[in-house]
């Protein structure tokens, strides 16, 4: 917040979806979308906190050419000129995969649940697994930046990674305020709605996808899609 | 002793070359990684104590150097003044050593190099094939130098590039020379490092760092390692030159502490430097000063990152964050940061004594200069090698390597570390450089270079370094976490028989998001080796897949052996060494195989001597 104080100055003009907008020079590109409205998922992502870059469902196309990549939006900042495409069929592929190994991992969660009823997720290709914590690391900056408590953190890496006490034991530093619980999108339950014996939950799938395929750069973004009228053979 | 001035490094350099005579006979070791693993230490004692005990103490020579680069033969004795190269030497060959080459200056014949072609003997380390084809610029003078002597680096022309930058460059000219001389990163980015040194300068801020990069964690490689072991010094050097360009007074050498060596030939370095006024306070009485401190990495491979790095030396967990603002401008403790790898840092003084026009005039378009390859696997040469940009990978393999042992075939090599891709016999041709290697679908990397022969199941080989990105994923970021372990598990699935024809597409489509949404460098490359063996070695796949087989005969799962009749002379020695009981037959009688009992542990394939047994 601070630097977004400090570099406060002319806005910035950048390309979203090929319409030219302006923002704040201070801003990251995810603040910026949202700003005008567009839906962009996010899990680590608080606007209280500091930015981590870690979920990746935020991702959204930048550059043209061969210089067209994704970036996650929530730590990228806005640039003059950019180029920025918050729903191309690379980017929906892509959400559709990091939250497809998400709800693998933990297919209890309601927030990955009805995300995956947005996203249109229709298949859980991989294992379930039933784990409970998708590692997003809120709590964790929940504790230091608003509560000044620093009583838990990461520890171990890769698949072995979990968030902990130091050492795992009780931490004095912790007053049980209970933020982490509060920030925590995983932990409440999913509905058991609909199917709820299966790994996907589906029961919000209420609307074809997205126009995306149709339109490069201009898209439409009502959530959910009402609009257009698709054929089966649109629905791969 | 402080040296202040140009004049005083000088007459050190002239006093330290004219205190050594060229024909005094000198015995140099190899101490290098591969040495020491087969015992140069015995072999160096041993030297010490025949040379006491024949009095020759003070009229012979005798040091311990960094790495020569020719493991295979290891441990490696060069005797001057002639220059005989002995390898394989072991304690019990020194008093021959002593009384022959030494005493009576003739050469032991039975510890020269023999050309396994034309079978002759090979006196001089030049006329062996494996070093012909080199080009060892930063590599090379490891022979000459004891690691632990600042006078034998001076004695080399060591901290004349030093001297020359300080009283005779501005640092914009350090920094175009640099970016004249077209070198490019050698941790595996390739990013032009005079284009890095000047956003750093250009960046804001009065503070900035220069860091080393000597994280090295691919299996497999130890360049970096045999630099920071055999010459410290150039290291550091270029690191001074680095500083000076860019305006840095404090810098760091992040290195792991599995590098014991490294870490002690550098804190040597170091207070050797200082204490001659190299380094600290008012450098060469120039008024610059710099100061370099160690800081030892507790081994986990994704601090060889960038900003994972710069995590770990502000003392928080290893975990790489977005570079959307480069390092550059906010690195360490958030000021301008400049990170070079080993190598690159070793470069610098080469260019600058010698000219970016000199430097640039070695390889091809886009890649500059030489590059150190480890040259592991199935080869017979195992070594260091030191090759000019845009050799192809079959001189690498067949004239500096020696080609694959046994008489196998070349099935393909692996280059950048375990996230490089595997680049197919096919395009053996191809030479190497950046931009070639990314087009095949690998990458320079750091310049591990491991060869595999026809025996190497590709599909496991995916596997494997799956597996060992997926331990050293930092599990920050979903895509690289979760993704990299499910590529493990369909992996172990095809290895295990239980492959599906779906899962290829499922591959292609995790491997697909990994490049493209993966937060750090580890993730976005980890999809290398899945992706080039399934472009390029799809049939094994499939192979697996759909016949239930291994083509390599290597998934355990997937073979099967079987006892040849015809071929079987009822020996009994399977039967003897078979761990499991498996094998039964009277002797002289066809023996016979109980695929039940069968661990598949191809022991008694191994010691058959009669080809009978089978693997299928």
């Amino acid at each position: 917040m601070s630097e977004k104080n400090r570099s406060r100055g002319e806005m910035v003009t950048f390309m979203l979806n090929g319409a030219r907008v302006q923002a704040d020079p201070g801003s990251s590109l995810l603040e910026a979308i949202r700003f005008y409205g567009l839906d962009i998922p996010t899990l680590c992502y608080d606007e209280g906190l500091t930015p981590y870059g870690a979920c990746r469902l935020c991702v959204v196309e930048v550059g043209s050419g061969k210089r067209e990549k994704l970036v996650a939006s929530c730590v990228h900042p806005v640039r003059e000129g950019l180029e920025v495409r918050t729903h191309s069929n690379r980017v929906l592929k892509t959400r559709k995969m990091i939250l497809e190994l998400l709800i693998a991992r933990c297919p209890g969660s309601k927030k990955l649940q009805d995300m995956a009823s947005e996203l249109e997720l229709k298949e859980i290709k991989f294992r379930p697994l039933n784990d409970d914590c998708i590692l997003c690391g809120l709590c964790v900056r929940m504790c230091e930046e608003q509560m000044a408590a620093r009583a838990i953190g990461f520890a171990g890496r890769g698949r072995d990674r979990y968030i902990t006490t130091p050492f795992d034991m009780t931490s004095e530093e912790c007053r049980k305020c209970g933020a982490c619980m509060y920030i925590c999108p995983a932990c409440e339950l999913r509905c058991q709605g609909t199917g709820a014996e299966t790994v996907l939950c589906s029961g919000c799938i209420n609307t074809e996808p997205v126009c995306a395929s149709r339109y490069d750069d201009a898209m439409c973004f009502m959530v959910p899609c009402l609009s257009c009228v698709r054929t089966p053979e649109d629905v791969k | 002793m402080r040296i202040s001035s140009v004049k005083e490094l000088d007459e050190l350099r002239r006093e330290i070359q004219d205190s050594r005579d060229p024909d005094r006979p000198r015995i140099t070791v190899c101490g290098g990684t591969g040495c020491s693993a087969t015992g140069c230490k015995g072999v160096a004692g041993m030297l010490r104590v025949g040379l006491k005990s024949r009095e020759l103490e003070g009229r012979v020579d005798l040091s311990v150097t960094g790495c020569h680069g020719f493991c295979e033969c290891g441990p490696i004795v060069i005797v001057y003044p002639q220059g005989i190269f002995y390898q394989r030497v072991t304690p019990e060959d020194v008093d021959e050593i002593i009384t022959e080459t030494i005493e009576h200056g003739k050469p032991v014949e039975r510890l020269l190099y023999r050309d396994p072609v034309t079978g002759e003997k090979k006196i001089h380390e030049t006329d062996i094939p494996f070093y012909q084809k080199q080009m060892r610029l930063t590599i090379g003078n490891n022979t000459a130098i004891d690691p632990a002597s600042i006078s034998d680096y001076l004695a080399t022309g060591g901290y004349s590039a030093l001297a020359k930058v300080l009283y005779g460059m501005a640092p914009e000219a350090v920094i175009e020379e640099i970016k004249r001389s077209g070198l490019r990163g050698r941790g595996g980015g390739g990013f032009p490092t005079g284009v890095k040194w000047e956003s750093t300068r250009n960046a804001p801020g009065d503070i900035k760092y220069v860091i080393c990069n000597a994280d090295e964690g691919d299996p497999g490689a130890y360049m970096d390692r045999s630099i920071l072991e055999g010459n410290p010094h150039s290291v550091l050097e270029g690191m001074i030159i680095g500083a000076y360009a860019i305006g840095s007074h404090e810098g760091y050498v992040y290195v792991r502490n599995e590098y014991p060596l490294a870490v002690a030939n550098t804190a040597t370095a170091i207070q050797q430097a200082r204490e001659l006024g190299l380094l600290g306070e008012d450098i060469l009485g120039s008024g610059f000063s710099f100061d370099i401190r160690i800081n030892r990495g507790g081994g986990a491979f994704v601090c060889g990152e960038s900003t994972a790095l710069m995590a770990s030396l502000e003392g928080k967990p290893g975990e790489p964050r977005a570079k959307y603002i480069h390092t550059s401008e906010k690195g360490l403790w958030d000021m301008p940061s400049n990170l070079n790898n080993v190598e690159t840092w070793a470069n610098v003084p080469l260019i600058i004594n010698r000219g970016s026009q000199w430097y640039s005039r070695i390889g091809t378009e886009s890649s500059k200069g030489t590059k150190v390859f480890s040259l592991v696997g199935k080869i017979n040469n195992t070594g260091l090698v030191e090759v000019p940009m845009g050799i192809t990978l079959r001189e690498i393999i067949f004239d500096i390597g020696g080609g694959i042992p046994g008489g196998r075939r070349l099935k393909a090599v692996q280059t950048g570390g375990p996230s490089g891709g595997c680049i197919p016999e096919a395009l053996i041709d191809l030479p190497v450089d950046y931009e070639r290697l990314a087009e095949v679908g690998s990458m320079m990397g750091s310049g591990g270079m491991i060869v595999m022969d026809e025996n190497t199941c590709m599909v496991d080989i995916a596997r494997y370094f799956t597996s060992f990105l997926q331990e050293e994923s930092c599990g920050k970021c979903v895509p690289c976490r979760e993704g990299l372990f499910r590529l493990g598990e369909i992996l172990t699935d095809i290895t295990q028989g239980r492959g599906r024809m779906e899962d290829l597409p499922i591959i292609e489509d995790l491997s697909e998001m990994l490049k493209d949404a993966s937060l750090c460098g580890l993730g976005t490359t980890a999809a290398n080796p899945v992706m080039s063996t399934l472009n390029y070695f799809r049939d094994e796949y499939v192979a697996h897949i759909r016949d239930g087989k291994c083509p390599a005969g290597v998934c355990r799962e997937l073979i099967a052996f079987r006892i040849d009749r015809e071929k079987c002379t009822g020996c009994g020695v399977c039967m003897k060494n078979c761990p499991s009981g498996a094998i039964t037959g009277e002797k002289k009688q066809t023996h016979v195989l109980n695929t039940e009992r069968c661990t598949k542990c191809g022991i008694c394939y191994d010691s058959c001597r009669f080809d009978a047994v089978k693997k299928e």
